[in-house]
């Protein structure tokens, strides 16, 4: 099996083909859509994030949008900059253009306000998508696949089929050579030492399990019982009792991989097969942080019916659940109700997945995609706002 | 014949009702190749649990063949078993400085 991609000067591959419109700060976001209503092709990232933080997060933001920016379904870059944010703009547009596409960036300060950056915006943006018509897909090998993974408003379908269906669709990508990234460390707790046991060595595994102690760490130190914020209410009403559970059934979608490597927030894997990937579930965060990694096509399992895609990496929707898959036909894109109903096997439901990925993979839109649900974006901090 | 719960190990203690199931009625619960009966004892829906055998307060609850919580009170053998009778180990701020 393959897929048609496009093949980018860095040697990565693309799922898609947009000219990104990447706002460096909250105050730059309105000009960055302005820029990406008015131009088609194109595709807008807007956050909450780049000024009045610590240095940490600033640190963050900054390696966040030149992951996003060097993501390979993007074809060229415009950065949308207030002008006295603490991103380093210079910084980011040097490092996304390292990977061979073209960067511009424009000022609101200093080109005389938001009416005049997302005129001077749309001129550029008009150039570049012109450029990046020119892009054909080519056939390109699965290892090029970079698959992210996600479950979310999770009931107990999901741990019994459409989590373990993924984790097949884990294990033919890795076989194939192509890497997944699974994150969402929030739903490790309670199974961590299950996941632990993939690590490749013992040092892998025990990064697994301290990444897993500092996150319930973070929700201890709030003083509360977490249940209601993870399992959330509507895990509860679908099932779900305690965080322990979801988690046992979230990380079915690792498989039987190896864990070749943990990493930080947004970090781009620096090898082949199933990385860990520190985040919280939350699909803005997740969805931005693998994106920002280099995946080139997401997977989201669900239950109850989470609508959220993302600007510019495809999201499939996946669901075990037949109501849903029946009531939500808007938001869901693949179905495994059947081997809820024991009409299909595990191993069969997991080959099926991964045609789907391939085909979504060479062009076929998401529904997410399709309806215009794919703006749950932000960047995950560690710090406060000061 | 179709089970009405799914029990994923054998030494679990709570199964997943695969429809919704009435009060008193029989539930039949696959585990493998292998089936229980129990009486459920209040109406369960779609994707909650069921507890296939009488549970004592602070017995770990079992699914996946692990730890998933603790029971808070007795639960018997075919009741519902959610968060009213089922507590988290693990995130538990709230009991951070008692000492658990």
């Amino acid at each position: 099996m393959e897929f048609k991609g496009y093949k980018r000067p860095d040697g990565s591959v693309g799922t898609r083909n947009y000219v990104g419109v990447l706002s460096t700060v909250i105050c730059a976001n309105e000009a960055a859509e302005g820029i990406a209503e008015a131009v088609k092709e194109t595709t807008a990232f807007t956050h909450h994030q780049g000024c009045c933080q610590t240095p940490i997060d600033i640190q963050r933001v900054n390696e966040t949008l030149v992951g996003l920016g060097r993501n390979p379904n993007l074809a060229a870059v415009l950065l949308v900059s207030l002008g006295c944010e603490s991103t380093d703009v210079e910084q980011v547009a040097r490092e996304i253009s390292q990977s061979g596409k073209p960067v511009e960036t424009v000022v609101i300060q200093e080109v005389g306000g938001a009416a005049k950056a997302i005129a001077q915006g749309v001129l550029i943006a008009q150039a570049m998508v012109t450029e990046a018509s020119r892009a054909e897909r080519a056939p390109c090998p699965l290892s090029e696949l970079v698959v992210g993974l996600k479950c979310g408003s999770s009931d107990t379908t999901s741990g019994l089929s459409s989590n373990p269906a993924v984790g097949v669709l884990t294990d033919l990508v890795v076989e194939a050579g192509g890497t997944v990234i699974m994150g969402e460390v929030t739903e490790f707790i309670g199974a961590e030492h299950l996941l632990a046991r993939h690590g490749k060595t013992p040092e892998i595994g025990q990064q697994v399990i301290e990444l897993t102690q500092r996150m319930e760490q973070r929700a201890i130190n709030m003083g509360f019982d977490i249940r209601g914020g993870q399992p959330t209410g509507g895990n509860i009403k679908g099932g779900l009792t305690t965080i322990e559970e979801k988690s046992l059934g979230a990380i079915a979608k690792a498989g039987n991989a190896p864990v070749e490597a943990v990493y930080e927030y947004g970090q781009k894997p620096q090898v082949k097969g199933l990385v860990i990937m520190d985040s919280p579930g939350r699909e803005p965060e997740i969805l931005t942080g693998l994106a920002s990694a280099g995946a080139n096509v997401i997977v989201f399992t669900t239950g109850r019916g989470a609508p959220q895609g993302f600007p510019f990496v495809p999201v499939i929707k996946i669901t075990g659940n037949a109501r849903t898959w029946e009531h939500l036909q808007d938001h869901m894109d693949f179905s495994v109700a059947s081997v809820m109903e024991g009409s299909e096997s595990l191993p069969q439901a997991g080959q099926r997945l991964l045609q789907e990925v391939a085909e979504v993979s060479s062009g076929r839109m998401t529904k997410a995609e399709i309806n215009g649900y794919t703006r749950a974006m932000d960047i995950y901090m560690v710090g406060p706002v000061i | 014949m179709k089970s009405d719960a799914i029990m994923i190990k054998p030494e679990d203690n709570v199964a997943t009702c695969l429809k919704d199931l009435q009060k008193g009625q029989v539930c039949r619960i696959g585990v493998g190749s292998e089936s229980l009966n129990v009486v459920a004892q209040d109406a369960i829906e779609f994707g909650h649990k069921i507890a296939a055998k009488d549970i004592s307060p602070g017995q770990d609850i079992l699914k996946y063949g692990e730890v998933i919580g603790r029971a808070t009170v007795l639960i018997p053998q075919g009741a519902h078993a959610h968060v009213h009778n089922i507590e988290s180990l693990r995130g538990r701020g709230d009991l951070a400085g008692e000492g658990q």
